[in-house]
């Protein structure tokens, strides 16, 4: 294991970014955050630049305004970097994709249609627990498949 | 305002910004230190969930509409079921209302309590963040165990409510609040008298009854500059005129009374939630309405925990309304952010004081993000 892995384990950096959530998937991500979750002591801490992070974390649904800078801000984020798409819309649209009849006019099937996912937590909005879980795992995955 | 500088500068903040929760951008034009103009965009978030709602059946709407903002999510399906129950020209039964009030103000203490994070966090008092989410779970376990869900709870459903309350529920909903009230009783004491979140709020982000009153400011900013408006007082929806409560105002004006007013709304609404309890009549909790909805136009308006929420369904006699219009307070309080925003004559804004006033006005991208901007990405 080299230190990049090493280090990526034990202080996974939180970016979070909202491409156009209903805010019920921000507010479990930062109820993840605070105390009675607290994911800082997996070493987790919420960033506020793309370029100190190594997980970035997306809810919501990609709308098309949000899709340039999705993919901007995945761009700015030093290898190895980790996606995990919290929520079903940010999974496959969910509530927007229209029953199957494709998207509203205005969202993306699904984020992993514009970068690579690695880490997927369907729910709507899910549990902290399950983006605690998400999170955990992409940590302890980091290494496997990065540059 | 005197300041050495010519020229004025363009600051973009935004969609990705650590003092942003959502994504919207700012364009700051200053002077200096000072703010003297900004271009806001809030369409990041633009769905087209009206568009999408003209597609679906009444009920499948619920889920839709609940969508548009998660926090609010109660106060949203509630003025959509108040309208297509409008349409129908059907009361739904006593319970059902009562109940409706009881998950309406648990979401109201809820969103304030987390509002009132945010703003601290805003400021840099991060412990009193973190203190005041850790108590909001309070308020979300009883929202779980009052609907199934923590968040996104779907209680309300066209013609009443989806589930009825047990005595134990009733209990534990009683001690919940208990435990609530003195911790909101202690944080509205930090809020008075703590020397840096008055430093950082007192005489920040005016916004004078007039301008409030030009501005057509609804919800918390209104009421802090003075103005009594309140939609369950003004236009009683369900059930609120059975239910005594006060509207809370301030004359503060600023970003400090914006915190006075929502801390003691949510005392109140404590209040409400427990005469609700005690009052609460029995009967169903459910009045079946027929799938398609008759032809015609309804309106619904609700208080919702950031001011007034308005919805118009209009139908043609189907099972899918013709057009559904969401007008949301987020929506109502931006010309007033604009204002509160620009530096005139004594008034000063500094580049520093962006965020607190931004976040007093309790935004809500999602809701507010109706329309789209095309050509910027
Ligand atoms: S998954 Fe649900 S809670 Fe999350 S952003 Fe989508 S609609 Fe909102």
């Amino acid at each position: 294991m080299g230190i990049i892995d090493w280090a990526f384990r034990k202080s996974p950096w939180i970016l979070h970014f909202n491409t156009g959530s209903c805010n019920g998937c921000d507010i479990e991500i930062f109820a993840t955050l605070t105390p009675k979750y607290d994911v800082e002591r997996l070493g987790a801490l919420l960033k506020g630049s793309p370029r100190h992070a190594d997980i970035l974390v997306v809810s919501g649904p990609v709308t098309r305004q949000a899709s340039g800078r999705i993919l901007r801000i995945y761009e700015q984020m030093p290898d190895p970097k980790k996606v995990v798409a919290v929520g079903t819309c940010c999974i496959s649209g969910g509530v927007f994709s229209n029953g199957g009849k494709g998207p509203c006019y205005n969202v993306y099937p699904g984020l992993d249609s514009l970068v690579p996912v690695d880490a997927y937590v369907p729910g709507c909005p899910p549990k902290p627990e399950a983006i605690l879980d998400g999170i955990s795992k992409v940590a302890k995955k980091a290494g496997v498949g990065c540059k | 305002m005197s300041s050495s500088y010519e020229r004025i500068f363009d600051i973009p903040i935004g969609p990705q910004h650590p003092a942003l929760k959502e994504p919207a951008m700012l364009k700051l034009k200053v002077d200096g230190e000072h703010v003297v103009g900004v271009d806001l965009d809030v369409s990041y978030n633009h769905r087209g969930i009206e568009k999408a709602a003209e597609y679906r059946t009444y009920i499948q709407n619920l889920y839709l509409i609940e969508r548009i903002c998660g926090i609010c999510n109660v106060a949203q399906t509630l003025t959509y079921c108040l309208a297509v129950e409008s349409l129908h020209g059907k009361e739904i039964p006593a319970r059902a209302r009562f109940l409706r009030i009881v998950a309406e103000e648990i979401s109201r203490i809820n969103s304030h309590l987390l509002w009132l994070g945010v703003a601290a966090h805003e400021i840099g008092f991060d412990t009193f963040f973190m203190h005041i989410w850790l108590d909001r779970e309070i308020t979300l376990g009883l929202m779980e165990a009052l609907s199934g869900n923590r968040i996104t709870s779907s209680y309300n459903v066209i013609g009443g409510v989806r589930r009825d309350v047990t005595e134990d529920l009733l209990s534990r909903i009683r001690k919940g609040l208990d435990d609530l009230e003195p911790r909101v009783k202690r944080y509205r004491e930090i809020a008075i008298n703590d020397r840096s979140i008055l430093k950082r709020t007192q005489g920040v982000g005016i916004l004078s009854p007039a301008d409030a009153a030009a501005t057509s400011a609804v919800g918390p900013t209104l009421r802090a500059s003075g103005i009594k408006s309140d939609v369950r007082a003004d236009d009683p929806y369900s059930s609120h005129d059975q239910v005594p409560f006060n509207v809370i105002t301030s004359d503060g004006c600023d970003a400090h009374a914006r915190i006075i007013v929502r801390l003691d709304e949510i005392l109140e609404s404590i209040q409400i939630c427990r005469h609700c309890i005690s009052k609460l009549p029995a009967g169903p909790i459910l009045q079946r309405l027929p799938r398609r909805a008759p032809q015609g136009e309804a309106m619904s308006r609700v208080e919702a925990p950031r001011g007034e929420l308005f919805h118009y369904i209009c139908s043609d006699g189907s099972d899918k309304p013709y057009r559904c219009k969401v007008s949301t307070p987020t929506l109502a309080n931006l010309p007033a952010l604009v204002r509160m925003l620009t530096s005139k004559g004594r008034y000063v804004v500094n580049i520093a004081d962006v965020p607190v006033i931004l976040a007093s006005i309790d935004p809500c991208f999602s809701c507010a993000a109706r329309v789209e901007r095309t050509g910027g990405v």
